[in-house]
């Protein structure tokens, strides 16, 4: 998906603030098909993650629909990009929260989503769930902590 | 303070691109700095110079060409959104066999990683869409 202008070394990394690390949340609240945001999101996930900023992802209101299982596209003519979220983990990107109540509200568990895991580095590379269902509440609180806030 | 700007929808259908303009002006005018305007999803539509509104509307694109050739604003439009959606500059047209450009005067097409360098630049960065 990167071209070449997307590539941190070849554009706007220079200007010293580089080694910058700062706290990125990407807010997903939209279906996956119907409107391009999410598909656009995970654009901006993967090449920010060249960044090696600390990158946590939230899924709320429709969002949560981004990461359920056995997404199939056939019928709208639209490719199913879903299988992308499974490869973040190879990116870094191993914070996936989602918001308890907005699966409940569409009658959703985490058993409807993908399994999605990462190597734990610091862990003898074991392997952990990316995804953490977590409260409205543990939800504002993860917002509070964040330097910059992307909502799709 | 150091704003960066994201505009995330196209011109005249949302609010968007006007609110982030307003926002923009007001804060140059207060004496802030902003180090960039980045332009994503529909947002693309608003750096077309082929776009000619009603005379007595407001013309967004031309609002941001004034305000980027008075204060040096640098206007990004990500590229592949752009290319998505039929925003070309002059490179782009002819590597892609086009026989014209669009891009507005004052805005450039360059990639998402002009959008995280302003989020790690920026005091704030500062998001309008839908």
């Amino acid at each position: 998906m990167a071209s070449e202008a997307d590539k941190p070394e070849a554009e706007g990394a220079e200007g010293g603030g580089a080694e910058v690390t700062k706290k990125f949340l990407y807010v997903n609240r939209k279906a996956p098909y119907g409107t391009i945001y999410a598909l656009e999101s995970l654009e901006v996930v993967l090449i920010g993650a060249a960044f090696e900023q600390d990158v946590s992802l939230a899924f709320l209101d429709d969002g949560v629909y981004q990461l359920t299982k056995n997404q199939d596209t056939k019928g709208i003519g639209v490719k199913n990009f879903s299988p992308t979220y499974k490869a973040l983990g190879d990116y870094e990107v191993t914070k996936l929260y989602v918001e308890k109540e907005s699966l409940a509200e569409r009658g959703l568990t985490e058993a409807d989503l993908m399994e999605i895991t990462y190597e734990d580095e610091d862990d003898d590379w074991a392997e952990k769930p990316s995804i953490r269902v977590v409260s409205r509440e543990e939800m504002a609180e993860i917002m509070a902590e964040q330097d910059v806030i992307l909502s799709f | 303070m150091k704003f960066g700007i994201v505009v995330n929808e196209g011109p005249y259908t949302h609010q968007a691109s006007d609110s982030a303009y307003q926002f923009t002006k007001a804060a140059l005018e207060k004496g802030h700095e902003v180090f960039r305007v980045f332009f994503y999803h529909d947002g693309v539509n608003n750096g077309t110079r082929l776009t000619v509104p009603p005379q007595d509307e407001r013309h967004i694109q031309r609002n941001w060409s004034s305000l980027a050739e008075e204060h040096n604003l640098d206007l990004v439009v990500c590229i592949a959104a752009a290319q998505r959606r039929g925003i070309l500059d002059a490179d782009e047209a002819k590597r892609q066999g086009k026989d014209t450009d669009n891009i507005a005067p004052g805005f450039r097409i360059s990639g998402l990683g002009q959008l995280i360098e302003a989020g790690i630049q920026c005091d704030r960065l500062v998001i309008f869409g839908d």
